[in-house]
């Protein structure tokens, strides 16, 4: 069988296309490389709406942390607290058992039990808290001269922090931003890992690559597999990030520009 | 444990619970309480070093140097720390003994891989076949905090890269100015400096690596969520005397509270740091320090 | 005094040399009834009473250590234990790369297990542990086949209505069936998986392989691997 008949056959097989059984003897590295590529798909699929949803719920957790209400304030220090404080294998378990009962008793839980909504639910969650973090951590160093001129502009309320605070806030936050974006992608691959099943054996390039170490024995092959595609992954969401910071950054001369580029990188 | 514990009649009540919880197998899992913080404190500083040597690499005037520093944080930083446990550990274990294979054996004519079988000989094997299991077991925790550090190394390397280059230009032209070497700008003004710059991301990291010990049991230490899910697995009363349901829920909350208090502890201590390496410097912090007194807290 | 110590620790050392190396029994202590970790936190089951025994009868020392499943047979192969015995099924795809002894555990039978009987095996949902024959037998079945990471998982998922019935070795299934109280039952026929269970070897430790397998042999001679069959899986369980 050539390898563009396997791409054929087994380069959608995560997403339940192509041949149903998967290859179990005489395992060719092209098979390997195709239906661990193919597990990628989820890996972007839970990385990338993880990331678009929690951005949104991260800016307001941001906003509530620093607010001075303490009726805003405390529910997002637990919040964050709570999600950056424990390993996210407990948090699928817990979240998968939770569903588990809640689904007993409301319908509209059926759904969750499946990785690709329950495990998308606590990634959101996760990648809103951390990010969360590094948003209020920004908030509190945007210099005050900005807020400062744009009272003196008569900006006030919701202008004056979707034209002035927010984007100086993202291009504050944005390298360590990138850092809490790679670390997502990676921690996808805990998704079939920990509590949630895999259905009719379609799950992530983790998933797969386990699958061929069971079968060939031999770790050596399949793992380096995985972490070349993650590396290729790690790259592009870099270049992404690199992109958008430069829009953000657009309106510094070049010398602040590069300066801020060494800003220490929080990680997560 | 306690005498009673032989009673029946104390099924279900304080007395079976102060028994459950006294058995072997219960301390087992405190004991990976102990190895887990141990294996944190001995590959925290080690990981650093490692990140620090990257940093340095990195910044090299050395092009190879240079290319080899960022290389490792690139590469290392680009793959879940998952997959790297997955395989990693069985070729730290091969390298090290074909590389005492080859030292302590020149005379070995048979080939090392015959088939799927790594073969080197008896006195290269790490550790020695005739060894006691505790050797073995220090062996591979040794392992364990090895790949930890490479890992996180890659990481702090990063950040502390990142640390170096935030300290102002102008310190280091002064230095130059002053007639300092290189070298002593480096470890004089620089290295001194950057700490306040890393440490934000530092301390991150010391939270993720917190939170990366249930991936221990892939690196052959059974940690403390490995026990938990053993021992909260639904036991049958005809293997054990303390038979229950699946109570796995009850373990992972004792953990999840566990990693809460221990990452809370983290970060005042963390805090406390953060307010001692300001002191001094030209930052926001540094000048309100500056401006409320100075005390160091 | 210090004369003493130098003088036992010479001894020890050469009776050490004189035992030759110590055998590791690598297992994986979380499948019972084949091996388990018992109330004082040791090793424990079938498994361990036979490779007790085996070691034994072969004159060798042995010591056991205990892996995670997924990594058992690389760790064999890179020399970190020198047997797996860990309820391993003998398989044609397991034997290409490494050896095993002759089974001393009959083929076993696989069996599933539901909440009703009325599951539909052939297009119901089957839950299964990941990478397991079972699973790759469900798959093949044309069922809907749902993996769990571990075996408890499986059952659980049985339990709570996530999945019609689990496929898993039958003895590790009768323990928990007996103990449920009529909430979980055998459904369908036993399904014949896996061609009995043995110890795994590297290919190239041949002298090590025949020991045990004489010790297997005169085990099954003089019933003993019997009697241990029995006290562990029951009065009718297969026996040689």
């Amino acid at each position: 069988m050539s390898c563009f008949q396997t791409i054929q056959d087994y380069g959608l097989r995560s997403i339940g296309i192509g041949e149903r059984l998967l290859p179990k003897e005489s395992i060719t590295l092209c098979e390997q490389f195709t239906l661990i590529g193919s597990g990628m798909i989820w890996n972007i699929y839970y990385g990338v709406i993880a990331l678009a949803t929690g951005f949104f719920l991260a800016t307001a957790l941001a906003v509530a942390k620093g607010s001075n209400r303490r009726i805003f304030r405390k529910p997002a220090e637990w919040f964050i607290f709570l999600f950056r404080g424990s390993p996210l294998f407990i948090q699928f378990f817990f979240a998968y058992f939770l569903f588990l009962n809640l689904k007993g008793t409301h319908p509209f839980f059926g759904p969750f039990t499946a990785a690709w909504l329950g495990a998308l639910v606590v990634l959101f969650l996760n990648t809103a808290a951390y990010s969360g973090e590094i948003f209020y951590g920004a908030l509190r160093s945007i210099p005050k001269g900005d807020v400062e001129a744009a009272d003196a502009y008569g900006m006030t309320g919701w202008s004056r922090f979707r034209r002035i605070i927010w984007p100086t806030m993202l291009r504050l936050a944005w390298p360590a931003y990138t850092n809490e974006a790679i670390f997502l992608f990676h921690a996808t691959t805990l998704v079939y890992f920990s509590s949630f099943p895999a259905w009719r054996q379609k799950g992530d390039s983790l998933y797969y690559a386990r699958y061929f170490a069971d079968k060939t024995f031999n770790p050596f092959i399949p793992y380096p597999i995985l972490a070349f595609y993650f590396i290729l992954l790690t790259l592009l969401i870099i270049g992404f990030f690199g992109l958008i910071n430069k829009r953000l950054n657009r309106h510094l001369p070049t010398e602040r520009r590069a300066k801020t580029r060494g800003l220490p990188n929080l990680l997560r | 444990m306690f005498s009673f514990c032989s009673d029946p009649e104390t099924l279900g009540t304080v007395g079976w619970f102060s028994c459950y919880l006294t058995t072997g197998v219960h301390f087992s899992f405190y004991i990976s309480f102990f190895k887990v913080l141990l294996l944190l404190a001995i590959t925290a500083p080690v990981a650093l070093s490692f990140g620090f040597l990257g940093a340095m690499a990195a910044r090299s005037h050395f092009a190879p140097l240079r290319w080899l520093g960022k290389f490792y944080i690139a590469i290392v930083r680009g793959i879940p720390d998952i997959a790297f446990f997955m395989f990693f550990v069985i070729a730290l274990d091969q390298g090290f003994e074909w590389v005492r294979h080859k030292v302590l054996c020149p005379d070995w004519d048979q080939p090392i891989r015959q088939g799927a079988d790594f073969l080197v000989c008896s006195s290269a094997k790490l550790p020695l076949g005739s060894s006691p299991e505790w050797i073995h077991q220090t062996y591979g925790f040794f392992l364990a905090v090895i790949t930890f550090a490479i890992v996180f190394g890659a990481f702090a390397a990063n950040v502390l890269y990142g640390g170096m280059r935030a300290v102002p230009h102008p310190q280091l032209e002064t230095a130059e100015a002053y007639g300092m070497s290189r070298r002593q700008t480096f470890w004089r003004v620089l290295v001194p400096q950057m700490w306040v710059y890393a440490l934000p991301g530092l301390s991150n990291l010391w939270m993720v690596l917190i939170k990366a010990t249930p991936l221990l049991f892939l690196l052959g230490v059974e940690d403390i969520v490995y026990w938990a899910r053993e021992l909260g697995g639904t036991k049958t009363p005809k293997f054990t005397a303390y038979p229950h349901g699946d109570w796995r829920m009850w373990y992972f909350l004792f953990l999840l509270v566990f990693y809460l208090g221990f990452t809370r502890i983290s970060e005042i201590v963390l805090e406390r740091l953060m307010v001692r390496f300001t002191h001094g410097q030209a930052t926001t912090g540094g000048e309100k320090q500056r401006k409320a007194g100075g005390a160091i807290t | 005094m210090k004369k003493l110590i130098i003088g036992a620790a010479a001894l020890a050392l050469s009776a050490s040399m004189a035992m030759a190396e110590t055998v590791r029994m690598g297992t994986e202590g979380a499948y019972p009834p084949y091996n388990f970790i018992n109330d004082a936190g040791e090793i424990d089951g079938f498994e361990r009473e036979v490779g007790d025994e085996l070691c034994k009868r072969a004159g060798l020392t042995c010591e056991w250590v205990k892996n995670d499943w997924d990594s058992i047979i690389p760790n064999l192969v890179s020399s970190n234990y020198d047997t797996i015995i860990a309820g391993m099924s003998i398989t044609d795809e397991r034997d290409k790369v490494i050896d095993f002894t002759q089974d001393y555990y009959p083929p076993t039978a696989s069996a599933y297990v539901g909440v009703s009987d009325d599951v539909d095996l052939m297009n119901g949902m089957i839950a299964a542990q990941t990478a397991t024959i079972q699973a790759a037998h469900v798959a093949e079945s044309g069922a809907m086949l749902v993996e769990f990471a571990t075996p408890e998982e499986t059952l659980a998922a049985v339990r709570n209505g996530e999945a019609d019935a689990v496929l898993a070795d039958r003895d590790y299934l009768v323990p928990l069936v007996e103990d449920s109280a009529g909430a979980l039952m055998f459904v369908g026929d036993p399904v014949p998986l896996g061609g009995g269970v043995g110890m795994g070897l590297r290919e190239s430790d041949t002298e090590l392989r025949d020991k045990f397998d004489a010790a297997i042999t005169s085990m099954k001679a003089d019933g003993s691997l019997n009697e241990l069959l029995k006290k562990w899986f029951g009065e009718d369980t297969a026996t040689y």
